[in-house]
């Protein structure tokens, strides 16, 4: 019972920051109806700035700030420069474009960096009063900041004129522009925000599985199912996916096939859930007129 | 509202070439095709070793994105693990020589009518899905499929993580051609006849059935078209494409392991059948010759940071043409006669 209990919660951990980087699709997808494949990778790299200021001598919470602000500035500049000039081409040559800022970003990662496998600090000291023997300081404190983001999200989103700007941007944008939105920076803002979410959740799975130009690859997988699965449409469905899917993972991959195959069925279970709940666990079922 | 299905069916503006993507078979447009089979048929001549090797690969890739075409090009579904079926085309004919005992040149239909099959069964449940969630569906297959041939229970046939090896085969009739030169003819000839199918299935009511789902099903199946047969029969006959192209490329390569068939694998497909021009026959050489090339081109660039220079010629691509190399050219013939028509 007590291993049971060990992975569950290691799971729900681990979920906490695939939720985290699911959140930041939704974001994107919001706005652009679009999936961001790259957003791993952005996140990737993020969290190796962040381990370049560390090393430059750095506090960690500063260099943590400094790396939240500069993963804005470069994602909403990204969202200028290279998204935007797109807008009217087909869904597919945006997804190629993605694909290219996807290798993009990997590859420079490991020129500046290098391939070696680094360790990151983490925030949360290990013998914190909130570690214990079924959770470790820095799990609960991944959880913690995953919830609290979605937290500050939902407030952003529901309770400023900014948010609700952005929300009408998202929604309505030939409206929006007629009532004195600028779509265009709502957009920059959305991408924006979704870098700095993703440098957040590099920070926090760094320390984890150490910090190398792959680190991400795999995260990206979840916590695309994870958006998935509780509504790509919906932040709190994206980040209640991102934990089962955590957990589901876990779970398969202690109790039933191994760790070889637990990515397979744990794909195939979600698509499962998909093909019986179409948009999701959270999702609006979208009708549409013809 | 751009709703979730916008991944299937192109904006009509951005992309009016897909929309009049029939095969058109104008006169003038035969002659040019015999003049680049001829060219193709003189470079077993002229190109040496490796760069054979290379030729050879990219008629391989090229009946692949040509499967890849089919599906997302003129059905509107969305393939992000298209690697896969290339993987079990490769296996198919690697077991069926090793195992069957097969000859090379039986064993090619085999892995593609092996692929027909399981893209028929994949495509059957994956018909509830659509844009992004048949998008995740793929791609769990592909990321699925190196782990399965990996599989221990499997071993006996696959190999594991050793793989088969298999014997390029000698040109047949005393031909006075070396190996390799009578595998990239083969090839070219196995291009032809896919080609062909493509083309002939793409003009029949076959294909009309198929663009009419991609551009509005909801109106195809008013219509009389039954989509869940077309859906998923696509599905199968884009599989069985690529996985001929797959088993080509076990055998110019010699050798099959779980390894060479990464999700890199899938999504180079991918990037191919954009890049070529969605939608279009043609696309898929153009697309081959760019997933064969511009890798290697990149390393010659800088070898520190190849994936940057690539990325940044994809990204460059898009920009300066979004319908791919062939939406360009038709763009430029537009052009051309647009200017013609002035003058005279």
């Amino acid at each position: 019972m007590n291993e049971f209990l060990h992975q569950l919660l290691a799971g729900l951990a681990t979920g906490g920051i695939y939720a985290s980087v699911a959140l930041a699709l939704v974001m994107i997808y919001q706005a652009t109806h679009h999936i961001n494949f790259a957003q791993g990778e952005m996140a990737m790299f993020s969290t190796f700035v962040a381990w370049a200021l560390i090393d430059a001598g750095l506090p960690y919470w500063a260099a943590f700030a400094a790396t939240v602000v500069l993963s804005f500035v470069v994602a909403a500049g990204i969202e200028f420069v290279v998204i935007r000039p797109m807008h009217k081409a087909p869904v597919l040559s945006v997804v190629v474009v993605f694909i290219g800022l996807l290798v993009i970003f990997h590859s420079l990662a490991g020129f500046f960096f290098g391939y070696t496998i680094k360790p990151f600090p983490s925030p949360f000291p290990a013998d914190a009063w909130y570690g214990s023997s079924l959770m470790s300081a820095h799990e609960v404190g991944a959880i913690a900041v995953a919830l609290g983001m979605v937290a500050l999200l939902f407030l952003f989103l529901r309770a400023t004129p900014l948010g609700l700007a952005m929300r009408a941007a998202a929604q309505n944008p030939g409206s929006s522009r007629l009532v004195g939105i600028r779509v265009g920076r709502m957009l920059m803002l959305g991408w924006g925000l979704a870098g700095a979410i993703g440098a957040v959740a590099g920070m926090m799975v760094a320390p984890v599985v150490f910090l190398d130009p792959n680190m991400m690859t795999g995260v990206l997988l979840y916590a695309f199912a994870g958006a998935l699965i509780g509504g790509i449409d919906n932040p709190i469905g994206a980040v209640l996916g991102g934990f089962i899917v955590g957990v589901l993972e876990n779970l398969i991959g202690t109790y039933v096939v191994g760790t070889e195959l637990k990515l397979s069925v744990a794909l195939v279970l979600i698509i499962g859930v998909l093909i019986v709940k179409p948009s999701g666990l959270l999702g609006k079922t979208i009708v549409t007129r013809v | 509202m751009a709703s979730l299905s916008s991944l299937s069916t192109p904006p009509a503006g951005a992309a009016n070439f897909a929309t009049q993507g029939a095969p058109v078979a104008r006169r003038g447009h035969w002659l040019w095709v015999l003049a680049l089979l001829l060219l193709a048929t003189g470079l077993t001549w002229v190109l040496k070793g490796y760069q054979l090797f290379q030729a050879t690969m990219v008629l391989c890739y090229a009946i692949a994105l040509l499967g890849l075409n089919i599906l997302t090009g003129y059905n509107g579904q969305i393939s992000l693990g298209h690697g896969a079926f290339f993987a079990l085309g490769a296996y198919g004919a690697a077991i069926a020589m090793e195992h069957g005992g097969l000859p090379y040149w039986a064993a090619i239909p085999v892995a593609g009518l092996a692929c027909l099959v399981v893209g028929y069964l994949f495509g059957r449940p994956a018909l509830k899905l659509e844009g992004l969630y048949l998008a995740l569906a793929t791609f769990a297959l592909g990321v699925a499929m190196p782990q399965l041939l990996k599989y221990k229970h499997l071993e006996a046939w696959t190999g594991g993580v050793q793989g088969i090896v298999l014997i390029k085969p000698d040109a047949p009739w005393g031909l006075p051609l070396t190996q390799d030169q009578w595998l990239y003819l083969f090839a070219l000839g196995v291009t032809v006849v896919m080609f062909l199918i493509a083309h002939n299935l793409l003009s029949s009511g076959t294909g009309r059935a198929m663009r009419a789902i991609r551009d509005h099903a909801l109106a195809a199946e008013a219509m009389g078209v039954d989509n869940r047969h077309y859906k998923s029969m696509t599905f199968g006959v884009s599989a069985a494409f690529t996985g001929v192209g797959g088993a080509l490329s076990a055998i110019a390569v010699q050798f099959v392991s779980p390894d060479s068939f990464t999700l890199f694998l899938s999504i180079s497909l991918l990037v191919g059948i954009v890049v070529g021009g969605l939608g279009t026959l043609w696309g898929a050489l153009f697309g081959a010759l760019f997933i064969m090339f511009v890798p290697n081109l990149a390393e010659q660039v800088s070898k520190a940071a190849p994936w940057a220079v690539y990325g940044v010629v994809l990204i460059a691509i898009m920009f300066v043409m979004p319908g791919g190399v062939v939406g360009l050219l038709r763009r430029m013939q537009t052009a051309l006669r647009a200017r013609e028509n002035r003058g005279g």
